[in-house]
């Protein structure tokens, strides 16, 4: 994992000392492992050995009752073709893609705001972040579906400016929209760590460029987004990942059912129906391999990417 | 990462004036802040709606929530809602389903903060042949979508017959399955100096002693936010208690607000929305007590919500 180069340089500052002699060095070895005991027995025991089995079932066909019968590549080959199983790829790529730079530039302009000395900061940062506290569970998602129901106060407050588009949770057309709203109400938590991220930039860049006659748009792009695109890459890459996994929101606001028309049919949504509704376990599995591969795809192109466009600071900070 | 690196510096102190006071006259600086308060206080009113729509529409008669309904005020607030939602579903309480969520949250706080300490003293201070392995491995599970593991579990714990209990749900916190908490005290225990253990070691002290008498006093912060965030993960944690629990007189909040949806479907919306309430109470008030402690967390940690 290319983590932060800030870590790897901390371990070798910050780490036991050098061990003087090799008795000491096994005494050392036994007491890691030992103290890591519950870390490894979880890793191997619930991640990495369930890792393996669903790869496994992945090439077969599992019902939970009969033994798992091995068909092959039959259930990558079938997702392929399966109409729900594309619609669910679809409904996440669209909520992935909308509802993540939209939640993140919301996050980065209010971040922004905050970043003075004026009183009241803490009073804005706690209000904003509350929703990213609540937002992913099943009463938000009543209290959602609820607003943007029919007549509901979303619907309400429309027709008051003349748009009526009745109530969003039933029109397929704009269930999307009412979940991207949903995840950028929850702008608060990458908004903090943006606030945090931009007070270690020294005001000294922004005075010498207002020397300089630097309005406020080249202050961005040239000092702002440069200083700041460690803690971007960190947010873009976390909620990214996040946003694939999307499940309470869109089971309780479906009802179990990723409805109208397949609208809110999220990947994991219909994961867990193929899986514990169907007792597919083997279809399901293999849609769970094909999440981590594409989470893994794309955490990789993210990394590759980022050498040309963020910038460590080294140790000036 | 910069939010990553610096785990002890507590982001409200820093300076950071964003203009420069000498070249604005008061009557700017005046108008300025006056802008600024009215742009965060809309923005403050529209991020609240929802939590205050919620809350209002809890006290009002059920009438008044399906129609015309932006308000947030009613002449008719009563306290019969949370009467209903009191009464529970399925011939249980709603105190059964809050003890339930309690028992739950307290096993993962407990389970949490035991077993992240313990495995992070070895990933931050003791040095052994495969560590840095481990540590990357560690990292990689952040990422990793748990989905992935959640059908072979469920099979393994269903062939154990352990499926409609709570060992599941609780197994994993005791096993520091949660890596962002281990994450967390590892980045916490580096920034606490060497020093200190070179100290303990030439006096004799084992690791054991370290661990318990030096690192775990002063990683305070470190196991008071784990435990913030454990007990709010676990309280609005849904799809653990949707896989592994079958009787409603174990289910949690969550899956008894679910069953409530099922059952009740739009007929009685405001007892609906009074549990909602009702369930997240815990966590309001958690953050309005520990506020400072958890927007901190997530500013220097990078810890999500």
């Amino acid at each position: 994992m290319t983590q932060s180069p800030t870590l790897s340089r901390r371990s070798t500052t910050s780490a036991s000392p050098q061990p003087r002699k090799s008795r000491r060095r096994g005494a050392d070895a036994r007491a890691g492992y030992t103290f890591l005991l519950p870390w490894l027995l979880g890793f191997i025991a619930l991640t990495v050995g369930p890792m393996i089995s669903s790869l496994y079932l992945s090439f077969t066909n599992y019902n939970l009752f009969e033994a798992p019968k091995w068909i092959g590549l039959d259930n990558y080959t079938t997702l392929f073709q399966d109409e729900r199983f594309l619609q669910s790829v679809g409904v996440t790529v669209n909520y992935v893609i909308f509802g993540t730079p939209l939640k993140l530039a919301a996050a980065l302009a209010v971040a922004m705001l905050l970043n003075s000395k004026r009183r009241g900061q803490g009073f804005y940062r706690s209000a904003f972040y509350a929703p990213s506290l609540i937002g992913a569970s099943v009463s938000i998602a009543i209290v959602w579906k609820a607003m943007f129901g029919d007549n509901g106060p979303v619907d309400q407050g429309l027709s008051i400016f003349g748009i009526n588009l009745g109530g969003w949770v039933g029109n397929p057309a704009m269930t999307m929209p009412m979940f991207i709203l949903l995840t950028v109400w929850q702008f608060g938590a990458p908004m903090v760590i943006f606030l945090a991220g931009l007070k270690q930039i020294p005001n000294e860049l922004y005075e010498a460029a207002s020397m300089d006659g630097a309005g406020p748009v080249r202050k961005f792009f040239n000092i702002t987004w440069p200083m700041l695109s460690p803690v971007i890459f960190f947010n873009l890459l976390m909620e990214t990942i996040h946003a694939f996994q999307i499940f309470a929101s869109a089971y309780i606001i479906s009802n179990g059912e990723g409805g109208p028309a397949g609208s809110t049919l999220f990947y994991t949504l219909y994961l867990y129906l193929r899986g514990f509704s169907d007792f597919r376990m083997g279809y399901a599995s293999a849609m769970a391999w094909l999440l981590v591969i594409v989470v893994g795809i794309i955490t990789l192109i993210f990394f590759r990417t980022s050498k040309s466009w963020v910038h460590y600071s080294g140790d000036s900070r | 990462m910069t939010t990553m690196a610096t785990p002890t510096q507590s982001a409200p102190d820093a300076p950071a004036p964003h203009y420069n006071p000498k070249s604005e006259s008061v009557g700017t600086k005046r108008a300025k802040s006056t802008l600024f308060h009215v742009v965060a206080l809309v923005l403050t009113a529209v991020v609240l709606y929802p939590g205050l729509w919620m809350i209002a529409s809890a006290f009002k008669p059920n009438s008044e929530i399906g129609g015309a309904n932006t308000s947030l005020w009613s002449n008719n607030f009563s306290l019969d809602n949370f009467v209903t939602a009191m009464e529970g579903i399925g011939g249980v309480s709603t105190l059964q389903f809050f003890t339930n969520s309690l028992v739950l949250a307290i096993g993962a706080v407990v389970g949490t903060v035991l077993s992240a300490s313990v495995s992070a003293y070895a990933f931050a201070r003791i040095s052994f042949p495969g560590r840095g392995v481990f540590f990357g491995m560690m990292i990689a599970t952040l990422l990793l979508p748990f989905h992935v593991v959640i059908i072979p579990q469920y099979i393994v714990f269903q062939q154990l017959g352990l499926v409609d209990t709570y060992i599941p749900l609780l197994i994993g916190k005791f096993l520091a399955a949660d890596a962002f908490f281990v994450f967390l005290m590892v980045q916490f225990m580096r920034g606490l100096p060497a020093e200190l253990d070179e100290a303990a070691r030439i006096d004799g002290a084992g690791h054991a002693r370290i661990f318990g008498s030096i690192m775990l006093p002063l990683m305070k912060p470190a196991l008071i936010s784990t435990s913030i965030f454990s007990f709010i993960w676990s309280w609005n944690d849904f799809l653990g208690p949707l896989l592994y629990l079958n009787t409603p007189d174990k289910y949690p909040l969550p899956l008894a607000l679910r069953l409530f949806v099922d059952q009740t479907q739009s007929s009685d919306y405001g007892a609906m929305i009074a549990m909602s309430v009702l369930a997240l109470l815990p966590v309001l008030i958690f953050f309005l007590i520990f506020q400072r402690y958890i927007v901190e967390g997530v500013s220097t940690q990078g810890l999500k919500g």
